[in-house]
């Protein structure tokens, strides 16, 4: 694949980010005209104004955007780590883990920060946990990590019932957004924007290899690629970008299945097109669906979590009622 | 060129006790067939060969070096395998899987230049399946994918060239093509082995012949000294009739 393939469709993209971001800036409870947005970005604008737009709705935008960017590279990634175009980022339980860990600390009466380090702790140790028990005596092949993975998850999914269960009823709302997924206590957006640009430097490089693989174990290896250490890379990979993603946000689903499927049907399966494109596209569809999310029954909000399992489950069984 | 060397070589076969170890050298120029009957294990002696399994005993030398101590990257650029099955979980064009085989001779930066997709375009050209160039693989039969496997193969362009049954698939046409290619690449230097189900297009192509025994017992040597009708008929069981043709002996099975 020449070059300028791979660098048209991404310049389109981030083009496009950034004219979603401005546009997911100016809406709000006080409209800010375009003009606004970018005067105040050059220096201008009232105490006020200056407020509203760079500490709360910026901020809030570039979450949405790492958030989405992170899910979605991470499902590409684990898809080709299965060699299931249908994998997701969560689908070893890792963000099952993460809600253990949130919904304890909330239990415990905990906030904030607490909250966030344990939701990273519980995956981080979801992510061992599923590691280590594939492992198992040595044999490590995709099906066992996915059938290890989808046990595991269930197991989370028992235990969070049962924390949602010994819960006083005041404490449930909170969990319950954190639950599907919610941007309104994410934070800075920085750290999460780092880690999605690290990976992408990280796996640049790799994206043909990945090409490789793709093909299966076998075939990668006969065409030189080591298979073993790459297999590890990616799982631990798209297990740390999940990981940050869901301390950011909680567990917002669907982004990171759908956002790279739909790249495939439009872009092809070149891994160096399609990561960098996933982190784009996810950004964006993830800044749309909050701005949906805290415009549609403005004042309140929804979690936006709500707002792509709505979008994402019809589009997700489009796409598998069309495919052969 | 490339030299192929199996040394005391036991295959790694779980459930099954360990035969007699090989020993030979695929040479440029030699055109190996392996036959056996279903589950002798000539799949495994491929990987093996390939470095793809480690052996239960011996070694397999590429150049007078063991295969498991060199750089996997290096290996796939003298030593290329096509297998009997392939994963196409995922959407690819003809293009791109045939492009696949230039993995081993780019850099992690490097895309594809134009001489690279010329020579993936001139193996789809010799293979017969150049017109489906930009056709999703999933959508190809049976034998146009075996065909593209065997293009991927050859825009690897290694030294030395494993194939699990080639001709599976094929239609009488293809199998015929497919057997000239890879003679021809024999004759301008590669080193082509090759396992094979048909005994008359072994007969007929192969001018090095390996017999794999269900029970792990071997022999090998030049086609003409291995052709002979009580050895083959001991390797699959079966009943044989001998016919000459062109001054080759032709096998059919007996009836009965």
């Amino acid at each position: 694949m020449p070059g300028s393939s791979i660098v048209r469709p991404l310049a389109g993209l981030v083009l496009l980010s950034i004219l979603v971001m401005m546009f997911a800036v100016t809406v709000g409870s006080a409209q800010s005209g375009m003009f606004k947005v970018l005067w105040v970005f050059s220096g201008g604008g009232t105490g006020l104004e200056r407020t509203l737009i760079l500490d709360l709705r910026l901020p809030r935008v570039l979450s949405a955007f790492a958030v989405g960017g992170l899910l979605s590279v991470a499902g590409a990634l684990m898809q080709v780590l299965l060699r299931n175009p249908l994998a997701d980022p969560y689908v070893l339980g890792l963000s099952g883990g993460a809600a253990v860990g949130a919904l304890l600390a909330m239990l415990a009466g905990m906030g904030g920060f607490v909250v966030s380090g344990s939701a990273f702790a519980g995956a981080l140790l979801a992510t061992l946990l599923v590691f280590g028990l594939a492992h198992g005596s040595g044999s490590w092949t995709p099906s066992r990590l996915l059938l290890t993975g989808v046990v595991v998850a269930a197991g989370w999914g028992a235990l969070i019932t049962l924390i949602l269960a010994m819960t006083p009823a005041a404490r449930l709302p909170g969990m319950l957004y954190w639950l599907m997924g919610d941007l309104s206590h994410s934070g800075q957006p920085w750290p999460g924007l780092l880690v999605l640009l690290l990976a992408c430097l990280l796996v640049l490089p790799l994206g043909r290899s990945l090409n490789v693989l793709a093909r299966g174990s076998l075939q990668a290896a006969a065409l030189g690629v080591a298979v073993r250490p790459l297999e590890w890379l990616v799982y631990l990979l798209a297990s740390l970008l999940t990981a940050t993603a869901v301390t950011m946000a909680g567990a917002v689903g669907f982004v990171g299945l759908v956002v790279p499927h739909m790249l495939r049907l439009v872009l092809g399966n070149d891994q160096r097109l399609i990561l960098p494109a996933c982190a784009l596209a996810g950004g964006i569809l993830l800044v749309l669906a909050d701005t949906l999310g805290r415009t549609v029954i403005a004042p309140e909000q929804l979690p936006v979590g709500v707002i792509t399992a709505l979008l994402g489950v019809p589009t997700f069984l489009y796409l598998l009622y069309r495919s052969r | 060129m490339s030299c192929l060397k199996a040394r005391e070589l036991v295959v790694d076969i779980p459930g099954r006790a360990s035969g007699a170890p090989l020993g030979f050298s695929v040479k440029p120029g030699q055109v190996w067939g392996v036959l056996g009957p279903n589950g002798a294990g000539k799949t495994t002696l491929l990987h093996t060969l390939a470095g793809l399994r480690p052996p239960r005993g011996g070694q397999v030398q590429l150049d007078g070096r063991t295969l498991a101590v060199q750089w996997r990257k290096q290996v796939s650029r003298r030593i290329g395998l096509v297998f009997q099955d392939r994963q196409d979980g995922f959407p690819a064009t003809v293009l791109e899987t045939a492009l696949i085989g230039r993995h081993p001779w780019l850099s992690a930066w490097q895309m594809e230049s134009s001489d690279d997709i010329a020579l993936a375009e001139q193996a789809l050209q010799a293979l017969d399946v150049g017109h489906l160039r930009d056709r999703l693989v999933s959508t190809l039969s049976g034998g146009e994918r075996q065909r593209v496997a065997i293009a991927t193969l050859m825009t690897q362009n290694p030294d030395i060239w494993l194939l699990d049954e080639p001709t599976n698939h094929l239609d009488l046409h293809h199998q015929v093509a497919v057997m000239n290619l890879l003679t021809t690449r024999a004759g301008s230097g590669k080193a082509v082995f090759m396992c094979l189900h048909d005994l008359n297009l072994a007969a007929r192509w192969c001018n090095h012949l390996l017999l794999l025994y269900p029970n792990g017992e071997a022999c090998w040597g030049p086609a003409e000294t291995m052709l002979v009708p009580s050895s083959l008929e001991q390797l699959y069981n079966q009943k044989l009739e001998t016919v000459e043709l062109d001054g080759a002996p032709f096998f059919v099975p007996a009836r009965g």
